[in-house]
């Protein structure tokens, strides 16, 4: 068996007096699909800003391909990790955010080709020949010279995708990415993950309330309640089979 | 006329560094470091909580009566006062920008692995410029009248001139102080215009 991408050891997160994240232990292998889903409030966006060091952990530890990105050794001890650092372990991480993100000053592709030329360092040709590819992969290859605020809903979160995507990260994370979007611009964006999960390579972790989505594409489904992973199995296995009294209630909910 | 030269000389001085001043007291205020922030934050106070006229005679009168700190000569006073007020307000224009950009575009920053120089240089820096421009331009124009304050230093500006050619020839008064309105006009006429592309500017390319 190969090692985990990622491990939560015992990773808590705490909001002032509000604990809302109580020990998770989770570990996830390279080219994993993991669906987390559970009720509002319920942590799971917080477990996946920990993962992109955009909220520090109040205790455990995240491991990312072998090395620890919260905590790093300094003369013989740990201590909270500094910027330097985090940026050596995020590298492998990408994001996709809700509410999009895109830089509105930017064209689409200037979107796209800005981290790989800044923070990769690749030569300025050589990115722009890859964002275009990877806008033409999510169908947006006639809007290159397009800024955000000319597209759809379902349009940008595709160019944040294709932004993400070009940075080729090893794992990356979706936060609810079709739940600001109207209604019939959700398959779009849904379709363009899919075709991403088929390529397999990458581990992503998609935090989603569209069911039969996640019980289409992943791997294994996450149910997070009340701050604990309270289920944890194969889409059926979590989504059909579970006796979790939680579960049930909150996957009746939906079906309704 | 006499004392346009003057006049344009110290509304071109007080543009420039007021702007300079502007941006570095504005990235202060946003700095890490408390004593930097702090003060940063007790300029500005001084210099908004008090009038420029009052800042004018400070410049030109009392620091070098009080405290024996020559300035060199009245152009520099009056420069370094207009430009140290209208700096202190600008600051906090370039500062509320700055904080005024959205989380998300750190967050989206962060998530590209940018450093934080280029998170500021790339994305957050160029937003609030667009922010920025349209109040610039109307502060353009508050600079240019805050100049005729300085014939009250005796610089021998275009109003001071007024005032004597008026006192000479009582006769001619009405047609001073006109040519006086125009001359100030004419020169604001492009800075409005200036201020006008400048809202056009930052209407593009903005969030939705
Ligand atoms: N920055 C913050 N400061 C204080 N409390 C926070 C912060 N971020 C999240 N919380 C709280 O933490 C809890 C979990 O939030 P989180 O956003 O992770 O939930 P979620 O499962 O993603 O919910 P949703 O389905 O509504 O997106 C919530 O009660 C929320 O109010
Ligand atoms: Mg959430």
């Amino acid at each position: 068996m190969s090692k985990p991408i990622v491990t939560y050891d015992e990773v808590t997160k705490s909001f002032g007096d509000v604990e809302v994240l109580k020990g998770i232990n989770l570990d996830i292998m390279p080219s994993e699909k993991v669906a987390v889903i559970g009720p509002s409030g319920s942590g799971k966006t917080t477990l996946i800003r920990m993962l992109m060091t955009l909220e520090q952990p109040t205790d455990g530890a995240i491991i990312v391909d072998g090395e620890n990105l919260w905590q790093m050794e300094e003369k013989g001890r740990l201590v909270d990790a500094d910027e330097k650092h985090l940026s050596k372990v995020r590298g492998d991480i990408g994001m996709v955010f809700q509410h999009f993100n895109l830089f509105p000053h930017m064209t689409i592709l200037e979107n796209c080709m800005m981290a790989p030329v800044q923070v990769q360092k690749e030569d300025k040709k050589s990115a722009r020949k890859r964002s275009i590819e990877m806008l033409e992969k999510v169908g947006l290859g006639d809007k290159l010279d397009n800024f955000p605020n000319q597209l759809s809903g379902g349009q940008k979160q595709r160019v944040a995708m294709a932004r993400a995507l070009v940075m080729r990260p090893k794992i990356m994370l979706f936060d609810e990415v079709t739940s600001a979007l109207d209604p019939e611009l959700v398959e779009e964006v849904l379709e363009v993950i899919r075709d991403i999960a088929l390529e397999g390579e990458m581990a992503m972790v998609l935090v989603t309330h569209e069911m039969e989505f996640a019980l289409d594409i992943a791997d294994r489904v996450l149910f997070l309640d009340d701050g604990v992973i309270a289920e944890s199995g194969t889409p059926s296995e979590v989504i059909e089979h579970s006796q979790n009294e939680r579960l049930q209630s909150f996957l009746r909910r939906f079906r309704s | 006329m006499r004392g346009m030269g003057i006049t344009l000389t110290v509304l071109g001085g007080s543009i420039i560094l007021g702007y300079l001043m502007a941006f570095i007291a504005g990235f202060c205020r946003l700095s890490n470091n408390t004593f930097i922030r702090k003060f940063t934050g007790f300029y500005v106070e001084i210099f908004r909580g008090t009038s420029l006229i009052v800042q004018l005679f400070w410049f030109s009168y009392a620091l070098p009566m009080l405290f024996g700190i020559e300035l060199g000569s009245d152009l520099v006073a009056g420069i370094l006062a207009i430009s140290l007020n209208y700096g202190a307000y600008m600051s906090e224009i370039v500062r509320g920008s700055i904080l005024s950009v959205s989380n998300g575009q750190t967050e989206a920053g962060i998530a590209l692995n940018l450093t934080p120089f280029q998170r500021m240089r790339y994305v957050i820096f160029p937003q609030a410029l667009r922010m920025m421009l349209p109040e610039f331009g109307n502060y353009l124009i508050q600079m240019l009248k805050a100049t005729s304050l300085i014939s009250l230093i005796g610089m021998t500006d275009v109003l001071y001139y007024g005032n004597l050619l008026r006192s000479s020839n009582l006769a001619i008064e009405s047609t001073v102080y006109l040519f006086i309105l125009i001359f100030f006009f004419i020169i604001a006429l492009p800075l409005i215009f200036l201020t006008r592309k400048l809202e056009e500017i930052s209407k593009k390319g903005v969030e939705t």
